[in-house]
C-alpha cells in the first residue's frame, strides 16, 4: 500500500468524524445548535483533528526514523572483510539500498517470485542476470554479504512499512472514536479546537527556528573536525591564504576578512549616503504620485538575483573602470590592471544595497508622526530644518539598525564578490586590486572534486560558521540599537 | 462665574492683533470655512467654540499658514496680522510662523533634551548670541512656561520622558522661546488630566499678559474660565463673536444658545 492510499485513509477518516462528530454533537442537543457550547462545525473538527494530527505525527517520526534504524542494523550485518580495500560502509550500504531497491523492482514485475527473492542461498550470477534482464539498475558485482544484507534491508522496510501503517490507521480510529465519545452539548469543542490550532502554529514557528538551529550545529561539528585536522591558531591568527590540496596548506581566515570588509564598506559608502538620500526625497518631499512610482521601482532593483549583478559588475563596471583608472585610461594612471578589483565589487554591491537601505529608511521616516513635523514647522523652522534636525534625529536608531542589516548582507554576499571580486587573498589597502572574501573561498573550496576529510574542504565550515558568527552578531546589535533608542514618541 | 464679570472688566479697547475679512478654505471641493470675519485683539484671550468639524481647527491654522502644508486646502480672503495680509506673496510663511507661535492638541516635544526642545526655536532664528544668552532665553521660557522649577534640575533628559501635562507646558514654553506675538493653541488640555489642565489654564491666563492668545477648546467651561472673547463656529460660519460673558450668559444667536446649552453639537 503506497504512502498516498494511507494519507487518502486518513483524510476520509477526517472527513467522516467531522460528519459524524458534528451530527452526534446536533443530537445530543435535539437538534438545536442554541443548545450547543460551540458551533456544530467545532464538533466536526475535533474529531477530524484528533483523528488526523496524532496519526500524521506519527507518520512523519516513523517515516524518519525507520531509514535510520533499518540502516544502522544492516550496516552492523555487513562484516568488515567483506569491505573491498578503498570503500567504505556507507559506500556499501548505497550499494545493499540498490540491490534490495532492485529485487522489489524485480518481484514487482514478475521476474522474480517472492520467495526466491529472499532466498539467502540463491545462486548470486543467476540472480544478477536476472536483476539486469528485469531492467534494474546495478553498479557492482553482487556478493554475498552484500546479497544477505540486502535481502534483510527489504524485508526490515517492508515489515516496518506494513507496521507503521497498522499502526497509524489503528492511531487515527482511536483518536476519531476518541473525540467522537467526548463529544456532548457540554463539550468546549471551540476552546479544543483552538488549543489544537495554537499547537499548529507553534509546531510551525519551532520548526523554523529548530532548522536554524540544526544548520548552526552541523557546521559547528564540522567546524570541529576540521580543527581536528588544522590548528586553530593559523585559522584565526594566521597571515597567509594559501590552500593546497597536497597537505601543507596555510588556512588563514584573515586574509579573507580583510576583504570581505573592505569591500563591504565601499559598498556601504555608496549605499547608504545614495539609500538614505532617496529615502529622505522619497517620504519627506515627493508627491504623492511620484512617490508610487519611484518607491515600486527602487524596490524592484532589491528582486534583481545577485547573478545578474555579477554579471553587470563583470561585463559593464569592470571594463568601465579599466577605461578609467587602467593603464591608458581616461586618468592616464594605470592603476587597475584587471576588471577583478575591490572597487568593482564594492560599487556593484553597493548598487544593490541601495534599495534595501532606502526602503527601511523610508519606512522608518514614515512612522515619525506628523505632530513632530508640525511642532517644527509651527516654530518657524523650515522643511529642510524640520528633517534635518527634528524628523533625522527621530528616525536615526531605525536608520543605524537599517544600515548594519544592510552590512550584514554585504558580509553575507556570494555571487558578486564571486563574478567581480577576483581570487587573491591579501591584505592590500588599494582598491584597484582583486582581493577575495570569505564567501568566494567557501564556493572555491567546496566546488569540483572533494575529499571531505581534507583540511582544505573542511576549512569552508569554519569560514562558513565565523561568517554566520559575524552577521548574527551584527544583526543581534542592529536589533538592539533599534530597541533600545526607539523613542516612545507618547 | 465670577471669574468672568471680572474677566469682562479686564476688556477694554485694545489694538486690533488680527483682522480676518471674508476667509474661504477649501479643503479640495469641501467649503470647511465660509466668510469668516473676525477681530482678534492684542494681549487678550480668544477662545474658539463649536462642535467637531466645524472648521474652528482650520480657521486657527490659517492664522500661522500650518494649512499651507496640506497640499489640497486653498484659503481665500485677507488675513491681516497689524495691519499687513500674511497671505501676501512678499510674506515668508516661516518667519510668520516664528511671530505666530503654535501649540497643538497632542503634546509633541522632539526626542532631544529638555534644554535642546526650548533652544531649538531660538537656535533656528539666531535670537542667543552665545550660550549664555541661549541659556537665559530656555531659563526664561521655562519660566513663563511655569515648569521651570520641575525640570531645572534634568534639562538634560529626554522632553519625551517628562508627562503629558508637563510635556504641554514644555511645549508651550518652546513656543515661547521665539518670542512670538500670537500663540495659537488647538485644543492644547484634551490630552491632559484635570490637574494637568488647570495648571496649562492658569498659565494661559499669565500668558494674556504678553501675547495674544487664540485658544480653540471643546470645553466650554475652559473657553469660559480661559477667555475674554470667544467665537462660536457651526458648520464653517462664525456664527457669532463677543466677549465671553455676553456669549455665555445672553447669546444673541439661537444657535449659539442652543449649544451652549447642550441641544447641538
Amino acid at each position: 500500500m503506497a504512502l498516498s492510499w494511507l494519507l487518502l485513509i486518513l483524510l476520509a477518516f477526517a472527513v467522516i468524524g467531522y460528519f459524524a462528530g458534528r451530527s452526534r454533537a446536533l443530537a445530543s442537543a435535539g437538534g438545536d445548535a442554541r443548545d450547543l457550547h460551540s458551533l456544530p462545525s467545532y464538533y466536526g473538527y475535533n474529531v477530524a483533528l484528533t483523528a488526523l494530527v496524532p496519526a500524521l505525527g506519527i507518520l512523519v517520526v516513523w517515516l524518519l526514523a525507520q531509514p535510520m534504524i533499518v540502516n544502522s542494523t544492516v550496516a552492523g550485518m555487513i562484516p568488515d572483510h567483506a569491505i573491498p580495500e578503498g570503500a567504505d560502509r556507507g559506500l556499501i550500504m548505497s550499494e545493499v539500498r540498490r540491490v534490495s531497491n532492485g529485487l522489489a523492482g524485480a518481484v514487482a514485475t514478475g521476474a522474480l517470485s517472492e520467495a526466491q527473492a529472499g532466498n539467502a542461498d540463491a545462486d548470486i550470477a543467476e540472480l544478477t542476470q536476472t536483476l539486469k534482464d528485469s531492467g534494474q539498475v546495478l553498479t557492482q558485482e553482487i556478493t554475498k554479504p552484500i546479497l544477505v544484507a540486502a535481502q534483510k534491508y527489504r524485508s526490515m522496510t517492508s515489515t516496518g512499512t506494513i507496521a507503521m501503517q497498522v499502526i497509524v490507521v489503528i492511531v487515527a480510529l482511536f483518536g476519531a472514536a476518541f473525540a467522537y465519545i467526548r463529544t456532548h452539548k457540554e463539550f468546549r469543542a471551540r476552546n479544543v479546537v483552538e488549543q489544537g490550532v495554537l499547537a499548529l502554529l507553534l509546531l510551525a514557528a519551532s520548526i523554523a527556528i529548530l532548522t536554524t538551529v540544526g544548520i548552526v550545529l552541523s557546521m559547528f561539528f564540522e567546524t570541529l573536525n576540521f580543527f581536528q585536522l588544522h590548528s586553530w591558531k593559523d585559522f584565526f591568527f594566521g597571515s597567509t591564504w594559501a590552500p593546497n590540496f597536497r597537505g601543507g596548506s596555510e588556512l588563514s581566515i584573515l586574509p579573507l576578512l580583510w576583504g570581505t570588509l573592505y569591500i563591504s564598506v565601499i559598498a556601504l559608502l555608496v549605499a547608504v549616503p545614495i539609500g538614505l538620500f532617496a529615502a529622505i526625497y522619497l517620504s519627506e518631499y515627493a508627491s504623492g504620485a511620484t512617490r508610487s512610482i519611484a518607491k515600486p521601482l527602487l524596490e524592484i532593483l532589491a528582486g534583481i538575483p545577485t547573478i545578474v549583478y555579477g554579471l553587470f559588475a563583470l561585463l559593464t563596471v569592470g571594463p568601465a573602470l579599466v577605461s578609467m583608472f587602467g593603464e591608458g585610461g581616461a586618468l592616464g594612471v594605470g592603476w587597475m590592471a584587471s576588471s577583478n578589483a575591490v572597487l568593482t565589487a564594492g560599487l556593484v554591491m553597493g548598487i544593490m544595497l541601495i534599495p534595501f537601505v532606502s526602503s527601511l529608511s523610508d519606512d522608518i521616516i514614515n512612522a515619525v508622526p506628523q505632530s513632530m513635523r508640525d511642532g517644527s514647522l509651527g516654530l518657524g523652522a523650515t522643511h529642510s530644518e524640520t528633517v534635518r534636525q527634528v524628523v533625522l534625529p527621530a528616525a536615526l536608531p531605525g536608520i543605524v539598525g537599517a544600515i548594519l542589516l544592510a552590512a550584514s548582507r554585504a558580509i553575507g554576499e556570494t555571487m558578486i564578490v564571486v563574478m567581480a571580486a577576483g581570487a587573491i587573498a591579501k591584505f592590500s589597502g588599494n582598491p584597484f586590486e582583486a582581493m577575495t572574501t570569505i564567501t568566494t573561498r567557501i564556493v572555491s573550496q567546496l566546488t569540483g572534486d572533494t575529499d571531505f576529510a581534507s583540511p582544505e574542504t573542511l576549512v569552508a565550515f569554519a569560514l562558513g560558521l565565523t561568517l554566520f558568527i559575524i552577521t548574527l552578531g551584527l544583526n543581534i546589535f542592529a536589533l538592539y540599537i533599534v530597541r533600545k533608542y526607539r523613542e516612545q514618541y507618547e | 462665574m465670577n471669574d468672568m464679570t471680572r474677566v469682562e472688566r479686564a476688556v477694554d479697547s485694545k489694538a486690533i492683533k488680527i483682522a480676518a475679512n471674508n476667509v474661504q478654505v477649501y479643503y479640495g471641493e469641501t467649503h470647511a470655512i465660509k466668510d469668516v470675519n473676525v477681530e482678534i485683539e492684542d494681549k487678550t484671550v480668544t477662545a474658539f467654540i463649536g462642535p467637531s468639524g466645524c472648521g474652528k481647527s482650520t480657521f486657527l491654522r490659517c492664522l500661522n499658514r500650518m494649512n499651507d502644508t496640506i497640499d489640497i486646502c486653498r484659503v481665500q480672503g485677507d488675513i491681516l496680522l497689524d495691519g499687513e495680509d500674511i497671505y501676501d506673496k512678499r510674506v515668508d510663511p516661516v518667519q510668520l510662523r516664528a511671530k505666530v507661535g503654535m501649540v497643538f492638541q497632542k503634546p509633541n516635544p522632539f526626542p532631544k533634551s529638555i534644554y535642546d526642545n526650548v533652544a531649538y526655536g531660538p537656535r533656528i532664528h539666531g535670537l542667543a548670541k552665545n550660550k549664555a544668552e541661549l541659556d537665559e532665553i530656555v531659563e526664561k521660557s521655562l519660566r513663563r512656561g511655569a515648569i521651570w522649577d520641575e525640570v531645572k534640575d534634568r534639562l538634560d533628559a529626554p522632553g519625551t520622558g517628562l508627562s503629558g501635562g508637563q510635556q504641554q507646558r514644555l511645549c508651550i514654553a518652546r513656543a515661547v522661546a521665539t518670542e512670538p506675538e500670537v500663540l495659537l493653541m488647538d485644543e492644547p488640555c484634551s490630552a491632559l488630566d484635570p490637574i494637568a489642565t488647570a495648571q496649562v489654564e492658569e498659565l494661559i491666563d499669565e500668558l494674556r499678559s504678553r501675547y495674544s492668545v487664540v485658544i480653540v477648546t471643546h470645553s466650554m467651561q475652559q473657553a469660559a474660565r480661559v477667555s475674554q472673547k470667544t467665537a462660536f463656529f457651526h458648520l464653517g460660519n462664525l456664527v457669532e463673536f463677543g466677549e465671553t460673558g455676553q456669549i455665555f450668559t445672553n447669546p444673541e444667536d439661537p444657535r449659539t444658545e442652543s449649544y451652549i446649552t447642550g441641544r447641538i453639537g
